[in-house]
């Protein structure tokens, strides 16, 4: 077996250890959860010499051993556990050149955890503008590391890291500083207590904060030592940073040369126009209106490509399949399903485009700083503004991204409000029910059709603020709200990093929303193509009129159609009926509604599956188009199906409802308990039903 | 005596004292220890948060977590 040397990354956020880790690993990553928790595990293997393979493993950002969430938990623990499949060989600190003291207090804290460290100073190819001057050598004695200067913009140093971690086993080991410094007292009684532990080890284990982590304290509980306060404990916390500043100090003192005379930064020009308080909220502005304008003009090009490819697969398979049930199922329910998801690539792929290039860039932080106090009237944190934009993408990672909101009842909110937000999902359903009821009409240059669209979107956002508004209001909880955030340096992403942030998010998300089609197409297909009782089994006896005045095709549509009402499915459909009647809706909507509570953008395929098995078509091979067979729609009566108003109720029941199994499940992980998820998914579905009544009895 | 929420944009100060009870370690892992100097970058407007820069760290916080932090003496800054 060839051998395996296990890596960390470590570093503080912001340092660029992503990039590190792309250029280690190159595509040759994969991305999972931590067990039990939603933090993103990301691991690449990267080849070394003779056949050694290096797994290295991107762990989230920190500031120090101390975990105050979630993410920085997961450093934390795997550092503690020699006995986690994980523990690393090695420890790669990622630091940047310009915040070296800061970043070096994580270092010298992994660093008496006796894990070999390589330092890893990144962005060096800023130093000469900033005026820094490193003594390497003075730096790797003092520090006792192996040190790389790495930077972003070339992978020249790769090899030589590459070599170090090779060599790993030549890497120092020894502690850099004695804890006894911090309070010898303290120290010493916890020394003679615990004279088998790791003074160190066993102070980080006592330091973890309850709330987050998982290290195993109860041993600490019968042993005869005076265990401290909280506020003790965090005087302490005090002093051993104090300590530690102060020995980095004294090493940079002679280390580094800053010139601040030889710095130019064009960082404080920018911050004077992108936080000013009355351009910054401009410029926000405009970069939304950008975004917006990317995904709905830009991208619908490639949308169209796709939706012809698509179209000329349907086609294709009808002809060269034979003609039959089956053949439907896999050109109407499964391409067309799919096809219906493929489409909104370009849109998702855009969106995560551009929030990554605004994470990366160092502008999301400025956005937090701008509206921390507006979100904060509504029961928010500035930090949820960052969830609440990338909800119009997905609320999957939405929800993931509030794990750096401190106070626990302002993420609750968040989390909770999100789903309100138009998702990339509900774009499918609302293009085609937009299609067949708004007229596509200009007025004064504005088109009917795109003023209902935005409107919709403004209505998620609405929903969401308002919501939050009266849950801060209802929510009985202890708040302590805290705003700490570091503003980065603006940096220019890198499109190696962002497209590899597009790529997995849009791979991760066809591939989730594939399943879910699949499955419930298939399901709908057979419910909907069997069935008991004679109507079912011999519809030539209930066609309405003389068989003889009808054609053949006539004939065929209307047995298919009575066929399908007496299908499971049509007998699902009609006992559920009288819930959705009052709506505007037939049971056939109804089928769509219920199958979309597992994924909105079912909403499509469902209709395609239960329209094209009633819709008997003897032409093989002709492109049906879904809207035209839905604009044709009608009831008993002769009256249309898909009017202004049950059109504006479908669009407003999609625009309130909670339909996203998903969103449930992260939501359950997140909060730890099916509580807020099951509140979320009732009080959800209540108004989108009430809104929705309400809208479709004042229309009509 | 002085905090942090009384500087101006553009002022400058030393950090006297930091009662960490309050306080996010988060905050002093950062750099916000007595001795070090503390420059007000930028405000938000309506009492929203400050933009700060403690030795070399860049930083939004507060107002409430400004108040904690007691500053010595105002460097003059033209």
């Amino acid at each position: 077996m060839s051998k395996q040397i296990k890596v960390a990354l470590i570093g503080n956020p912001n340092t660029g250890k992503t990039s590190i880790f792309n250029s280690l690993t190159g595509l040759n990553q994969k991305t999972a959860n931590y067990p039990g928790v939603t933090v993103e595990k990301k691991e690449g293997i990267c080849k070394l010499d003779r056949g050694v393979k290096a797994h290295i493993y991107d762990l989230p950002g920190t500031y120090s051993l101390n975990a105050s969430s979630m993410d920085e938990n997961i450093v934390v623990e795997l550092l503690l556990n020699k006995n986690h499949k994980d523990y690393p060989d090695l420890a790669i600190i990622v630091s940047d050149v310009e915040n070296l003291k800061r970043n070096l207090v994580l270092f010298t804290q992994v660093k008496d955890l006796k894990i070999p460290t390589i330092l890893a100073i990144n962005m060096s190819d800023r130093m000469k503008y900033k005026g820094i001057e490193l003594d390497l050598s003075y730096l790797e004695n003092h520090l006792d590391t192996k040190i790389i200067l790495t930077t972003n913009r070339t992978n020249l140093w790769t090899d030589t890291l590459k070599d170090l971690i090779s060599n790993y086993n030549k890497l120092p080991s020894n502690k850099f500083m004695d804890p006894q410094l911090i309070d010898p007292e303290y120290f010493k009684n916890l020394q003679r207590t615990f004279p088998e532990q790791d003074l160190y080890k066993l102070w980080v284990v006592i330091c973890q904060d309850a709330n987050f982590t998982n290290v195993d304290k109860n041993f600490l509980d019968g042993a005869d030592f005076e265990i401290k306060s909280i506020s003790e404990l965090k005087r302490l916390q005090q002093k051993e940073t104090i300590k530690r500043y102060q020995l980095i100090n004294n090493i940079l003192k002679l280390g580094q040369k800053v010139d601040q005379s030889k710095a130019i930064g064009f960082g404080a020009a920018m911050d004077r126009i992108l936080t000013h308080k009355i351009f910054g909220y401009v410029f926000f502005c405009l970069i939304l209106l950008g975004m917006f304008q990317a995904i709905y003009e830009w991208a619908t090009i490639p949308m169209n490509y796709i939706d012809s490819m698509f179209a000329s697969i349907t086609g294709w398979v009808k002809i060269n399949f034979p003609s039959g049930a089956m053949t439907d199922l896999l050109a109407d329910g499964i391409i067309t399903g799919i096809g219906g998801i493929v489409i909104f690539v370009p849109q998702i792929a855009f969106l995560f485009m551009f929030i990554s290039v605004l994470e990366e860039s160092g502008y999301m932080s400025r956005v937090v700083f701008l509206m921390d106090r507006i979100m904060q009237k509504f029961g928010l944190s500035g930090k949820s503004v960052v969830p609440l934009i990338s909800g119009v993408a997905c609320a999957i990672p939405a929800i993931m991204a509030t794990r750096n909101i401190e106070s626990w009842k302002e993420r609750l909110i968040t989390i909770l409000v999100i789903p309100f937000m138009t998702c990339s999902a509900r774009l499918p359903v609302y293009l085609i029910i937009v299609a067949l009821v708004i007229p596509n009409e200009t007025i004064l240059g504005v088109n009917y059709q795109a003023v209902a669209l935005m409107s919709l979107y403004i209505i998620g956002f609405l929903a969401a603020i308002f919501s939050a508004y009266i849950l801060n209001i209802i929510l009985k909880m202890k708040k302590r709200s805290v705003l700490v955030m570091e503003m980065p340096n603006y940096k220019i992403p890198l499109i190696k990093d962002v497209l590899y942030t597009v790529i997995e998010k849009t791979k991760s998300f066809i591939v989730e929303a594939g399943k879910i089609i699949l499955a419930i197409s298939i399901i709908l297909w057979f419910l909907a193509t069997n069935g008991v009782g004679d109507k079912f089994k011999n519809p030539e006896k209930y066609v309405s009129q003389k068989i003889e005045l009808l054609t053949e095709n006539e004939l065929q549509t209307e047995m298919a159609a009575i066929k399908l009402e007496n299908s499971f499915i049509g007998n699902i459909g009609k006992t559920i009926e009288p819930v959705f009647k009052p709506l505007g809706y037939d049971w056939k909507i109804g089928i769509g509604l219920i199958t979309s509570f597992a994924a909105r953008e079912v909403f499509v395929g469902t209709l395609a599956v239960i329209y094209n098995i009633e819709n008997y078509d003897d032409s093989k091979g002709k492109q049906r188009e879904l809207k035209n067979i839905m604009r044709q729609e009608t009831d008993k009566n002769g009256n249309k199906i898909f009017t202004l108003a049950s059109g504006i109720s479908l669009l407003l029941f999609y625009a309130f409802a909670m339909q996203c199994m998903s969103t449930l499940a992260i939501v359950k992980k997140e909060t730890n308990s099916w509580k807020w998820p099951a509140i979320q998914f009732i009080i959800m579905t209540l108004i989108a039903y009430i809104v929705s009544l309400i809208a479709f009895q004042l229309i009509s | 005596m002085h905090s942090i929420a009384d500087l101006k944009k553009g002022e400058k100060a030393i950090i006297k004292d930091v009662s960490a009870n309050n306080i996010p370690i988060k905050l002093l892992e950062m750099g916000c220890l007595p001795g070090n100097e503390v420059e007000v970058i930028q405000l938000a407007p309506l009492l929203g948060p400050m933009y700060i820069n403690i030795n070399g760290s860049h930083l939004a916080i507060r107002k409430e977590t400004a108040k904690l932090i007691i500053i010595d003496k105002l460097i003059n800054n033209e």
